[in-house]
């Protein structure tokens, strides 16, 4: 799959760009082309010996994609192929806020109903000018819930880097929340408790000054929760987590200190004596942007910071191609093993069998 | 609803997990269709629902148990009742038929070929024969089947008065070509066209002439050529690496034009249920005064199907009532059922074999012929039909016509054929060896 995941943007391109599908509806289409001789750059200039296309999917035949507004919420519910009723996910990305499809169009075509869910830049924030707080992503819950081909006993949560600070609250301190499972990438338990999504990211900002530049002046934000605190009102309680948990982490994660909190996790886990929950999958020489696979690698993007002085930055994500690309192929399958051995699996969790992988 | 066996007591809690890979396919490719997550040693049924293009329904099933693990695997586990049996991995497929209480004689073929084949793969609890419509599955998926590959371009053509489609490949080209052409049911058959291109051949889909234009005999004889020449001169086609594909009517101008033409030269050509047998001269019009002249030795099998196989036995001995094979100058390969009640293309291939080989050119010639197979030798996994209605060309008057063939082994004849054909035609329009006639 080389010809896939070693993509990078012809010579000429503007820096920092990132690929990501916004119209999940359609295809990518990738041609495949053969050259005589071992060429290195040129292509468009020349006629290749033969050709081909390749549609790349997000979405199976069949599956329904459903944008949601109810209750305040601004989401697309993907439904798998079928009658159901399927376990449902909650898929939250990362500090960039949008709606971000394309994981969730994914899981839905591995069987999972599966809600996008934008809670940085929602409707209800454009119009009020707040951040959301916990009613929403019980909002979002109650949603998946309730929905008729749902099965409200198997949901799920699935979280990448902030999106992670959210799914590990939500699981602890919810009342709402009956999580089956979670699946946190990328992220850190590190964040006052129980505070709300706009106490959270000022608590980040607040230390900016940790902020560092690498050679080429790109942002390494990792230090700004490091080190990992002592102190457990600092950090969510994981050790009160009563179901399954699976992190993935890259260490060479220049953008948040993954590795170092997931080493902390396992430490509280084991304290409290549910560490049989957990799973750590940590991949050497991985950064943090770690997505489903064969989507090229970016380790370094311009990122637009939101908020009220909004600016774009070149932020240093990290990772080392090869590595990262190959911890992204393991992952993904390890996560799907795990979402349905935890979904899927039988009418008891079977918390000890399905945690270790 | 029927079932032969109770079904299990199958938690509501747990749900199966179906999964038909990959989803989106060519239509002659393979996929795998496999259910999980079921309790063990629990009886299901796989099924598979179509709707046509005319509104019908098409389907099939099969009746499986689940193993220790709680899964099913059609390419593993054998299917022990339903419209297929043994260890089938697209029986779900290839053993569809219409649903009961369907019109009578229906023919499934996809027209429009820019837009897949849907076909909903589902599991049922229980063994179950019927009424699959009135109570939901436990999963199902859906497959596209696709007679385009992504990048292959269609063009309609109108020339010369030369009217079909061609199908493009992707890519910078040349590539080799295909002309396409169908039996006597006329009209424009793109299908086998749009697949051809997506294994790599730039294929003319032809469109016979209405039988208006085959009164004036001399445009017919032109006819032909101009089509082929359309293909030679395109500037994506490589002009000396050209084929002729003909099925039925369409082989019997595939021998006429690579016997008698001296316009153009086919670089090999692939005749399913053909024959040699039509009065010397222009084919289409030759045949239907063949189809006249032996109308009387139609007969009616019990359920007055038309049976149209004695029209030209025995074979005929006069050289004016048979194609002059002997002058073919490029590789053969005839493919035929010997159940065939059509036509008697097993029979037509000996006496063919014995002119070409008194001509010296036996080595041209390869003849591939499969047990119990009929006359619509069709695209891998395409149901069978044993019957169908058909319109004849001259009168418009519809028939129930018996193609033949058993189901079972018609189908694996589609598959193999088809892969024979590919090889074949790969072989000599690709291949950077010197012709060689024999695969």
């Amino acid at each position: 799959m080389g010809l896939m995941w070693s993509q990078r943007p012809v010579p000429g391109s503007k820096p920092g760009l990132r690929m990501r599908k916004t119209n999940v509806q359609t295809p990518m289409e990738v041609t495949i082309s053969v050259y005589r001789g071992h060429l290195t750059k040129g292509f468009a200039d020349q006629v290749p010996l033969a050709g081909a296309v390749v549609e790349r999917w997000y979405m199976a035949p069949g599956v329904r994609r459903v944008p949601v507004t109810e209750g305040g919420l601004t989401a697309t519910l993907f439904l798998p192929s079928g009658p159901g009723p399927f376990p449902g996910l909650l898929d939250l990305w990362g500090g960039g806020g949008k709606l971000v499809e394309y994981r969730a169009a994914l899981l839905a075509s591995h069987g999972f109903a599966s809600l996008a869910l934008d809670y940085l830049t929602p409707q209800i924030t454009k119009e009020t000018g707040k951040m959301v707080d916990n009613h929403y992503f019980e909002a979002a819950y109650r949603f998946l819930e309730q929905h008729p081909q749902v099965l409200g006993s198997r949901i799920g949560i699935l979280g990448l880097s902030f999106g992670t600070s959210i799914a590990l609250k939500m699981a602890v301190y919810s009342q709402v929340f009956k999580l089956r499972c979670a699946v946190c990438i990328s992220g850190s338990h590190v964040q006052p408790i129980e505070g709300s999504v706009q106490q959270i990211m000022t608590s980040f900002h607040n230390n900016v000054d940790k902020t560092r530049f690498n050679m080429e002046q790109q942002v390494i934000w990792r230090d700004l929760l490091l080190p990992i605190p002592a102190d457990p009102s600092l950090k969510v309680e994981v050790g009160r987590l009563r179901c399954p948990l699976l992190l993935v982490v890259g260490e060479d994660d220049q953008n948040w200190p993954a590795h170092e909190s997931a080493v902390d996790v396992k430490e509280m886990m084991q304290r409290a004596g549910n560490y049989h929950l957990l799973t750590v999958l940590s991949y050497p020489g991985a950064g943090h942007l770690i997505e489903p696979p064969f989507t090229p690698f970016a380790r370094a993007s311009s990122y637009k910071i939101l908020g009220t002085a909004p600016q774009t930055l070149m932020v240093l994500w990290g990772g080392e191609t090869v590595a990262h690309c190959r911890a992204q192929e393991d992952a993904w399958r390890k996560t799907l093993v795990f979402l349905r051995e935890n979904l899927y699996g039988g009418t008891n969790p079977r918390a000890t069998a399905s945690s270790h992988l | 609803m029927s079932q032969t066996t109770p079904s299990s007591t199958m938690s509501p809690d747990v749900p199966p997990v179906l999964s038909v890979v990959p989803s989106r396919a060519l239509v002659d490719e393979a996929f795998r269709v496999s259910v999980q997550n079921l309790p063990p040693g629990c009886a299901v049924t796989l099924h598979s629902l179509h709707r046509s293009e005319e509104e019908d329904l098409w389907e099939a099933f099969g009746h499986y148990v689940s193993d220790q693990n709680g899964s099913v695997s059609l390419a593993d586990d054998f299917s022990f009742g339903g419209t297929y049996v043994g260890k089938e991995a697209m029986g779900l497929l290839w053993s569809m038929r219409p649903v009961p209480g369907s019109r009578e004689g229906l023919r499934l073929r996809k027209m429009n070929v820019c837009t897949p084949q849907l076909v909903h793969i589902s599991v049922y609890d229980g063994h179950a024969q019927e009424g699959f419509t009135e109570r939901p599955p436990l999963a199902s998926v859906l497959s596209e089947r696709w007679f385009v590959a992504p990048g292959v371009r269609r063009v309609e053509v109108r020339e010369k008065g030369v009217r079909g489609t061609l199908f493009i490949p992707p890519g910078p080209g040349p590539f080799p070509g295909v002309l396409d052409m169908w039996g006597g049911g006329g009209g424009l058959v793109e299908y086998r066209s749009a697949l051809l291109a997506s294994h790599g051949y730039v294929s003319l889909a032809l469109q016979y002439l209405t039988s208006g234009e085959l009164a004036l005999a001399d445009v017919e004889s032109k006819f032909f050529e101009t089509a082929f020449n359309i293909i030679r001169f395109h500037p994506l086609v490589r002009p000396d690496r050209i084929g002729i594909f003909g099925l039925c009517l369409g082989a019997i101008a595939t021998n006429h034009l690579a016997a008698e033409s001296s316009v153009i030269k086919p670089r090999c050509c692939v005749c399913v249920s053909g024959v040699h047998i039509c009065p010397r001269g222009p084919p289409l019009a030759g045949t239907t005064q063949l189809l006249l002249l032996t109308a009387h030795k139609v007969r009616v099998d019990e359920n007055n199907h038309e049976i149209w196989r004695n029209r030209i036995l025995p074979i005929t001995g006069d050289l004016a009532e048979k194609i002059d094979v002997g002058k073919i100058n490029c590789p053969m390969l005839l493919v035929n059922g010997r159940d065939d009640q059509n036509l008697s293309t097993v029979e037509a291939a000996e006496d063919m074999a014995r002119m070409m080989q008194a001509a010296g050119k036996a080595h041209l010639l390869t003849t591939i012929e499969y047990p119990a197979t009929g006359h619509l030798i069709e695209l891998p996994y395409s149901p069978h039909f044993r019957a169908t209605k058909f319109m004849k060309m001259d009168t418009k008057e519809k028939v129930m016509l018996l193609w033949g063939g058993q189901t079972k082994p018609h189908s694996d004849a589609q598959e193999d054929a088809w892969n024979k054909i590919l090889s074949f035609l790969h072989h000599h329009l690709y291949s950077n060896n010197p012709p060689r006639a024999k695969m």
